[in-house]
């Protein structure tokens, strides 16, 4: 990685402060993305990965804060940005496709006007211009006749279309990065394939990195260059796509990845990872995993893990610790 | 849309006749009219020439017809108390109602709305928690309490305002109007006030309620990822989405307004139409009355047809679609 990171996220920590106390959703995780990178991040649900991409936009729902850690976007610190400054990066250089293409558009504007608002923000044109520039992309994400659709509504779009337009909305301003949080997990199967495909060659056209935050590993081993696995707001294995799929490091990764059906497998039974993640209130002490690890040994359950180097990964686990002997 | 409108007016003809059926009945059937004209002394004959002239020896939809024929044609009658046609009556208390009713819907409109997005968008200011307790005394104490008070106060203790009464008029025609005298406009300020408070804090609460509740949509979340400015969002996106169940409430209270300024009028004794309908009531003036209850009943229905087109021009998910959603 010899060029400067896009985004560079260090020891980053977001916690809820509750009324029993605060609970840490995203905890001391660091990470970086390479100009047009596109980096995964998987994880069941609630092990923070969403979050992630809220504190890298700056759209973390309060009570929730950033409270440690750092945010460099190309070099300059963007978490600690006043809200108007903050503003103006969003958009601009950090593009956001949502989860679900229906309820991401207003229903009340034109698809048009969302696009054009979006432009007009951001960059210095003319509304003749940003028009031009709505309708070149709406060509651009695959939306057949563009200049006459660009005076429709929301609803008068499929779903697979929607997410086309959100698509379109992210790149408006030219951003350098985009984060794209569960992109296709609202659509049908069949859409699935295209959208992710289309937001992979627009980011290479336009030269965006992509952080493509997802529970699907299917969709991350097609897509990413590297892929991050989250487990309880930290990360468990960080590594290129290829190593961590074939080779995974973490007793976890290397849990989630046998639990994937495959075609030709005609094993009886799917693998599982046994018990649950725990709750954000009752993270066990050491390694967040090792209740429900099968190698798990007395350190696992008294010292927490940082991330080591392995191979080509960086995985938190003891096993790969130089004391420990690396065996596996 | 064409065939939406002609409906809705059919529909509304029906209410029309179903609210008529009802002042007709009421005119009909409550005590004998042909006994509260003759008085106290009169011979058989003279009762049976009366019933004969008026039409009342006709079967009964001969007369629902009549009634209707000549309600149409603006006649109702004439009334007992006052000898004189109700039509006229009505015409000239009219304006005073309606200017009435009108500023107080303004005030509601233009004060309630702001004061509903204030408080929805800085939910834990202090002014916002002040605005949501006076908004409980604005629903919890009686108009006429209300009313009350502020003559005790502004007229009585302090003597700056009227407390009864219209003051000068200008006409126009069969049109008076108070807004062009001092004496006029400082008549109208305490009724207006007393007739809009409950509008009001009704308004100001809806909007916040629904403010909340758009604010809340991945919509919002996604306009701020564009990095849209603030005013944008909160104004253009947001406020625009809480307007479909504002019009409504907005609409069916301008209809209670002008119903139920009967308590404010008399309170103030502002000279309209609900100050000539109590004292019909206390005179049994039943041909008055009926005519009231039509002419609200009509109030309703206008302004019911207003709000459902209103709804077309802000949510063109109700327009006709122009082409239908197209496939993936």
């Amino acid at each position: 990685m010899a060029e400067a990171p896009i985004l560079e996220v260090k020891n980053l920590r977001v916690e809820f402060p509750t009324r029993r106390g605060t609970l840490v959703a995203v905890d001391d995780i660091s990470f970086s993305i390479a100009p047009g990178e596109v980096l995964g991040v998987v994880g069941e649900s609630g092990a923070g990965k969403s979050m992630t991409g809220a504190a890298v936009i700056g759209l973390i729902e309060p009570p929730g804060r950033i409270a440690g850690g750092s945010i460099s976007l190309a070099g300059r610190r963007i978490d600690d940005l006043p809200y108007e400054e903050m503003r103006k990066v969003r958009g601009r250089e950090i593009g956001a496709i949502f989860q679900d293409p229906l309820t991401s558009l207003n229903p009340l504007y034109t698809i048009g006007r969302q696009i054009t608002e979006t432009i007009l923000t951001h960059l210095p044109v003319s509304p003749a211009e940003a028009q031009q520039r709505a309708i070149g992309l709406l060509r651009e994400v695959g939306i057949p006749a563009a200049e006459k659709r660009i005076d429709h509504y929301p609803h008068q779009f499929s779903g697979g279309m929607r997410q086309r337009v959100v698509i379109a909305l992210a790149l408006a301003a030219n951003p350098k990065l985009i984060i794209a949080d569960e992109p296709t997990t609202a659509l049908d199967v069949s859409i699935q394939a295209q959208i992710i495909a289309l937001i992979k060659k627009l980011c290479c056209e336009h030269g965006a990195a992509v952080m493509l935050v997802t529970h699907d590993m299917g969709v991350i081993a097609e897509t990413a260059d590297r892929v991050a696995v989250m487990y309880a707001g930290r990360i468990a294995e960080i590594g290129p796509v290829r190593d961590v799929i074939k080779a995974a490091r973490h007793p976890y990764t290397d849990g989630l990845m046998a639990s994937i059906p495959k075609v030709g497998r005609t094993d009886a039974r799917l693998a599982q990872i046994d018990g649950a993640m725990p709750r954000l209130n009752a993270i066990p002490r050491g390694c967040a995993f090792n209740p429900r690890c099968t190698k798990a040994f007395d350190r696992c359950r008294a010292e927490r893990p940082e991330p080591m180097r392995v191979g080509n990964s960086d995985v938190a686990c003891w096993l790969y610790d130089a004391g420990q002997g690396g065996t596996r | 849309m064409i065939a939406f409108v002609v409906q809705r007016l059919l529909q509304s003809v029906l209410v029309m006749l179903a609210v008529a059926f009802i002042s007709f009945a009421l005119f009909r059937y409550i005590g004998d009219p042909v006994l509260i004209m003759l008085g106290q002394d009169f011979t058989r004959e003279q009762y049976e020439m009366l019933v004969r002239d008026l039409g009342l020896d006709q079967p009964f939809y001969v007369q629902f017809a009549k009634f209707v024929v000549s309600a149409v044609q603006g006649e109702f009658g004439i009334s007992y108390r006052l000898a004189r046609p109700v039509a006229q009556l009505i015409a000239e208390r009219l304006p005073a109602t309606l200017e009435l009713s009108m500023m107080a819907a303004l005030l509601a409109l233009t004060i309630g709305v702001p004061m509903g997005v204030y408080t929805g968008l800085r939910r834990d200011s202090w002014l916002s928690r002040f605005f949501l307790t006076i908004s409980l005394v604005g629903v919890s104490l009686p108009t006429f309490l209300i009313g009350i008070l502020l003559i005790l106060v502004f007229a009585v203790q302090l003597g700056v305002l009227p407390s009864f009464g219209r003051g000068d008029v200008v006409k126009f025609g069969s049109w008076s109007t108070g807004f062009l005298t001092t004496s006029g406009l400082k008549a109208l300020v305490l009724p207006a006030v007393t007739l809009c408070l409950f509008q009001l804090t009704l308004i100001m609460r809806l909007v916040r309620s629904e403010m909340l509740e758009v604010l809340r949509t991945d919509y919002i979340k996604f306009a701020r990822a564009r990095g849209l400015q603030n005013r944008a969002v909160n104004f253009g996106h947001a406020l625009k989405n809480t307007l479909v169940p504002v019009i409504t409430i907005t609409g069916l209270q301008i209809g209670g307004i002008i119903a139920f300024a009967i308590v404010t009028e008399t309170v103030f004794q502002w000279p309209g139409m609900g100050l000539l309908f109590i004292q019909s009531v206390n005179n049994a003036d039943v041909p008055v009355m009926a005519a009231y209850l039509l002419l609200v009943g009509f109030f309703f229905v206008v302004i019911n047809l207003v709000v459902d087109l209103l709804y077309y021009v802000v949510d063109p998910r109700l327009r006709i679609d122009r082409g239908a959603a197209s496939g993936h």
